[in-house]
């Protein structure tokens, strides 16, 4: 079984969380154009190496930042989200 | 022990004919590198030769020919999409499937079964009905049916699921709906490219690619650089590693999809048999195996890597359906890569880079389009313009918030 440690209730099952995909900054809908902003919308980087991305646990309503490399699946660290501006 | 065996086994050289030659050499350049030596790409360098007269083609294969989606799906062929533009393309790629062996002259095991697309609420019979609509609209046999045809016609199944589930109501029949073996599909276009002049390249790993002013100048490998303007990036679920050599932006997110098949046993189950709301997909290959599919892995991964959960959950909702199958054994189980979009339809045709032609966002509907992705991107990349049946799968349609979005894929739950 796979298991995701969370910032808040420690090692738990993967099961009981929930992928919220990358952490991505959104520009300022007002600021950007059209095609800046249909680029936030739908387009990914979806690479192979380290992601940084959004992860829920779902039975304690939490969530937080994961960084995981999506070629092999090992999860680098977890930490909950400080407000930081997403690089 | 045949002697013909013995004689064969003591040879030094392979004596027996290939599918396809194994250049030794890439040469400096060519008119046309496909990358990827799937189905698609495969079909792309048959349909360059044998339609539009382009020999001098190159196919880069990572692997060995075969080795990503296209030995890696459950090999169903259907066309009841929901969407016009889906449906006429997969329609397409089912004519030209039934005329496959005979015109690459290659058993490839085609067989209709016919195709039950289960529905066991009231919504998901909603959204059957409107497929059947679409898809007869079109021509397509296509059609919603109750529970009682459905017993009659699989007479294994638990309408009810044991309980555990809700009741099969209805379900959308597709008689087309068919299997193929999909070894065979690859070795098929592989020889047919082969014959038309292209070149397979095996083991041979394309690492970047040269664009100079905004278009295509050529590509390098591992084994040397190739001068070429005209490149087919038919990978699938590793095109966000190829698009980034280009500076091309995509929505491609990659999940792994897993599959199983059990031990054969005798001839039961004629039909396809597909539950959306369990995420379960059936049907009995010719060696009689099951061959068992479910729903991508919940969550992003380049990775081919099997898990126990799947397994399991799967093994769960077959047993929801065919309470009988209790005692039968798992014989393999492994995983492809979806590299899925968020409309549910391919990324296919031209790109803002002059030569690069993209074919991708195949997850989980890859395989039945084979022929006709070939054919349509030989198409494009011969005149330079999209194919018809492809103009709305560009890339540019995210731009333009033009969306086709695909509610019959295997992957999406209703």
């Amino acid at each position: 079984m796979k298991i995701l440690h969370c910032p808040i209730n420690g090692p738990r099952p993967i099961q009981e969380f929930s992928f919220g995909g990358a952490v991505r900054p959104m520009p300022d809908p007002q600021q950007v154009d059209d095609e800046a902003w249909a680029d936030y919308v739908f387009n990914r980087d979806g690479e192979q190496g380290i992601q940084r991305e959004w992860w829920y646990h779902i039975a304690s309503n939490t969530w937080f930042i994961a960084e995981r490399n999506i070629t092999s699946d090992q999860f680098i660290r977890t930490y909950l989200w400080n407000g930081e501006e997403a690089s | 022990m045949p002697f013909r065996l013995l004689k064969f086994g003591l040879e030094k050289e392979y004596s027996e004919p290939r599918m396809f030659r194994s250049p030794a050499e890439l040469r400096d350049s060519y008119d046309v590198v496909i990358i990827g030596g799937g189905a698609h790409g495969l079909a792309a360098a048959h349909y360059l030769a044998a339609e539009h007269g382009i020999h001098d083609v190159a196919v880069l294969e990572q692997r060995y020919i075969g080795h990503g989606g296209t030995g890696r799906n459950t090999a169903i062929i259907r066309s009841n999409y929901l969407t016009e533009e889906g449906a006429r393309f997969y329609q397409f790629s089912v004519d030209l499937y039934r005329d496959l062996a005979r015109s690459l002259d290659f058993n490839l095991f085609y067989s209709e079964r016919g195709h039950f697309t289960l529905a066991h609420t009231p919504a998901s019979l909603r959204t059957q009905r409107w497929r059947a609509e679409v898809n007869k609209h079109l021509g397509i046999d296509s059609e919603v049916v109750g529970p009682e045809f459905i017993k009659k016609k699989i007479p294994e199944i638990d309408l009810n699921c044991g309980g555990h589930q809700p009741p099969i109501v209805g379900a959308l029949f597709h008689p087309p709906g068919a299997i193929a073996r999909h070894d065979a599909v690859a070795w098929a276009y592989a020889r047919g490219a082969d014959q038309g002049g292209a070149e397979i390249h095996q083991r041979t790993t394309v690492s970047d690619i040269e664009v100079v002013d905004g278009r295509v100048a050529g590509v390098h490998t591992d084994r040397g650089f190739i001068k070429t303007r005209k490149v087919i990036s038919a990978v699938a679920g590793w095109t966000t590693s190829i698009q980034r050599m280009v500076g091309l932006r995509t929505p491609l997110v990659v999940h792994p999809l897993q599959a199983m098949v059990t031990e054969p046993f005798k001839p039961w189950l004629d039909a396809i048999v597909v539950s959306a709301s369990l995420h379960t997909y059936v049907s009995q290959s010719s060696r009689g195996e099951l061959v068992t599919g479910a729903s991508l892995d919940p969550y992003e991964l380049i990775s081919m890597r099997s898990t126990l959960d799947f397994a399991e959950g799967l093994a769960g909702h077959m047993l929801d359906l065919f309470p009988f199958l209790g005692d039968v054994k798992v014989l393999r189980q492994w995983a492809g890569l979806c590299d899925m979009t968020p409309d549910f339809s391919p990324i296919m045709g031209t790109t803002p880079i002059e030569g690069f032609y993209i074919d991708a966002g195949w997850g989980t509907w890859g395989f039945k389009a084979s022929p006709v992705c070939g054919y349509t991107m030989a198409h494009t990349v011969a005149t330079g313009e999209d194919h018809p049946l492809i103009r709305a799968f560009n890339v540019s349609r995210f731009g333009a918030f033009d969306l086709v979005g695909e509610k019959g894929a295997a992957s999406v739950g209703h």
